[in-house]
């Protein structure tokens, strides 16, 4: 395929054509891959010897936490089109994933303190991880809220483009920032798990399913809200005309 | 540009800030020296976006943002003088007033250097960055909020190193690298910022 | 030709305003513009102003021979009448503020605040703010809202001086301003007729 075609995706008539036959096959699988790694996660895994079962909820924490970010990464992307290109789809793409990223911090962030809870003896540190997850989520409300200010929708694109590029030159300098400052709290190391280190394959596999669940789920949803998008602005158009007409 | 006016809203927030930890965190001074430098940090940093509404908000509803874009002046010029213009009336000033204040908290002695310094290079970031918040949301009803709500995020990082040169100075420790960190935010987002600033400005004129 | 445009078209919040606007403005000229409220006066304005993009069409004109005057003045109202002037005489690089404040009487007011200043006198500060530029192609949005008979004279002379001097204008009003060699511009007739915007909210459909 090149990228020609590639393009052609980008005009939304041909996007909700493709999508009307994609979307189901995505979902469908979402569902599937979800159900699958969860379940096995969660019933068909032994409890580990240090943790116990609380070391289960690893199969939401995990996923949802690296959706997050990608997330992100994808609505950065679909702004550099977006100011590059002008594919008004790329842009209501972006507008698409944000708030299935917010959720998937929230997500992130509180099965992070309900294993944190157990685990540590608190819902909340200052833990760089957690810090850097809470700024994160403060980046996706304020974009969430400047599409939600703006009416003109070109200019929304243009402005929010923006604050994603400016907002994530920032978001990496916070993570930065924040491990720095944890270090000068001296805390952190102790408190900090990694997780997928040394890891048993057992427990390793389903985990890997949940995570392509996660990116299914996302894809699903993204795709869907989208079309929700198109829809909407389309509807905006046709209001647009038929006030034009009657003028 | 000179004609933005509320010289002392920032300065008054400031002290508002300052005088009311100890209300509200007790009055013991070891307490007090030890959060000095971070409220004097938080203060500073709330004092100024207070005062970001008011950078364009003016010259807005005036008409003169409009003309000055129309003029031979470049859009990215604008926005550097706005924002420093946003320095000399609020971040200056409140580098001046925060050893008074910090007086009221009993910042250490070796402290006072290191405040003095660190809110020296890191409030003109604060006004830059403020500045393209301020582009942003140029022109909207009800943007204060808004306002906040997107530059909040983007304070953290220069909250953080500058908080730390802070701390760091008023307990003898070595400053070195937030210093230097510090620095360089201030110097990148004086260097790069004021395109976006610039961009979404024109963006809003539209 | 100073200012010349073919073929234009612009919307006003995604919403075509005008279309198929052809005109060419020379020095010497003085340009009316005509229409309804809500054709597209202003928006055409800030186009030619360089403030907003067409959605077609050409506009050319030498960059930096231009000047816009808004609705709104511009004016700082805690600075002085001569603040104002200076103030956008700098931003232009100009320095001569005397022939500014000369032709619209504004030497009795020089030193009070704009604050101070009736609509009238606001608006004669806004349209002196035209002769600091040194620009000239003047373009006027509504320049004689709030003005006196009196004011709209002093108006129509500067207006005739600068073709005068080779300058030209482009004038949105309704009044007569008593300008006989002004050529008229109905915009009734370019009204835009075609739905989409663009081909891309025309791809939503």
């Amino acid at each position: 395929m090149n990228l020609n075609t590639l393009w052609e995706y980008a005009n939304p008539k041909k996007f909700i054509q493709t999508t009307d036959r994609v979307l189901p096959w995505v979902a469908g699988l979402a569902a599937l891959t979800l159900g699958a790694g969860l379940v096995w996660g969660f019933f068909f895994t032994p409890d580990d010897y240090r943790q116990g079962s609380t070391v289960k909820i690893i199969y939401l924490h995990v996923p949802s936490a690296l959706m997050a970010i990608n997330a992100w990464l994808m609505m950065l992307i679909t702004s550099l089109v977006w100011i590059v290109r002008r594919h008004h789809v790329s842009a209501l793409a972006a507008r698409a994933a944000a708030p299935v990223g917010l959720v998937m911090t929230l997500i992130a962030l509180l099965t992070g303190a309900i294993w944190g809870q157990p685990m540590w003896g608190t819902w909340w540190a200052w833990d760089p991880r957690l810090t850097s997850f809470l700024i994160l989520f403060l980046f996706y409300l304020g974009y969430i809220a400047l599409w939600a200010a703006i009416e003109n929708d070109d200019t929304a694109a243009d402005l929010t483009s923006i604050l994603c590029l400016v907002g994530s030159v920032f978001a990496l300098l916070s993570r930065y920032a924040v491990n720095f400052w944890n270090q000068g709290l001296h805390q952190g190391a102790s408190l900090s798990v990694a997780p997928g280190e040394r890891m048993a394959m057992t427990f390793k596999l389903p985990l890997y399913v949940s995570m392509a669940g996660f990116v299914l789920l996302f894809v699903a949803l993204v795709l869907m809200r989208t079309r929700t998008e198109i829809r909407a602005r389309r509807l905006r158009v046709l209001i647009a005309r038929q006030r034009m007409e009657h003028a | 540009m000179r004609a933005g006016g509320g010289f002392g809203l920032g300065l008054s927030f400031f002290l508002i800030v300052v005088v009311l930890v100890p209300f509200s965190v007790g009055p013991q001074n070891a307490l007090l020296a030890e959060i000095a430098p971070g409220v004097l940090w938080l203060g500073a940093l709330l004092a100024c976006l207070l005062s970001l509404d008011r950078i364009f908000a003016l010259d807005w509803e005036d008409g003169s943002l409009d003309l000055l874009a129309t003029s031979p002046l470049p859009m990215e010029a604008i926005v550097s003088v706005k924002a420093l213009a946003h320095w000399l009336t609020t971040g200056l000033p409140l580098v001046l007033a925060a050893p008074v204040l910090g007086l009221l908290l009993s910042l250490p002695q070796e402290g006072y250097r290191w405040v003095i310094i660190s809110l020296f290079l890191g409030t003109p970031a604060l006004s830059v960055i403020g500045t393209f918040g301020a582009a942003l949301t140029v022109g909207l009803k009800r943007g204060g909020l808004l306002l906040s709500l997107l530059v909040l995020p983007l304070y953290v990082p220069t909250l953080i190193f500058g908080a730390e040169v802070a701390r760091r100075g008023a307990e003898g420790l070595a400053v070195t690298t937030p210093l230097l960190l510090l620095a360089g935010i201030t110097c990148g987002t004086i260097a790069l910022l004021p395109f976006a600033s610039a961009a979404v400005l024109r963006v809003n004129l539209r | 030709m100073m200012l010349s445009v073919s073929d234009l078209m612009i919307s006003r919040g995604g919403i075509p305003v005008l279309e198929g606007l052809s005109f060419a403005l020379g020095a010497g000229d003085v340009l009316v513009l005509r229409g309804p409220n809500g054709c597209g006066k202003t928006t055409l304005l800030r186009t030619l102003a360089g403030l907003q993009l067409p959605v077609s069409g050409r506009i050319d004109v030498a960059s930096e021979s231009l000047v816009y005057a808004a609705h709104a003045d511009g004016i700082k109202t805690t600075l002085t009448v001569t603040e104002n002037l200076r103030f956008w005489a700098q931003v232009f690089g100009q320095e001569n503020i005397m022939p500014a404040i000369e032709a619209f009487h504004l030497a009795p007011l020089a030193d009070r605040p704009a604050g101070a200043l009736s609509a009238g006198q606001k608006r004669r500060l806004g349209l002196a703010r035209l002769l600091v530029t040194g620009r000239a192609i003047w373009v006027l949005d509504e320049p004689t809202v709030s003005l006196d008979a009196e004011a709209v004279a002093m108006f129509a002379t500067a207006v005739r001086t600068h073709v005068a001097d080779g300058g030209a204008a482009l004038i949105a009003t309704h009044i007569d301003l008593g300008l006989r060699e002004a050529r008229l511009l109905d915009l009734e007739p370019y009204r835009a007729r075609a739905l989409a915007t663009d081909d891309f909210d025309g791809s939503f459909l």
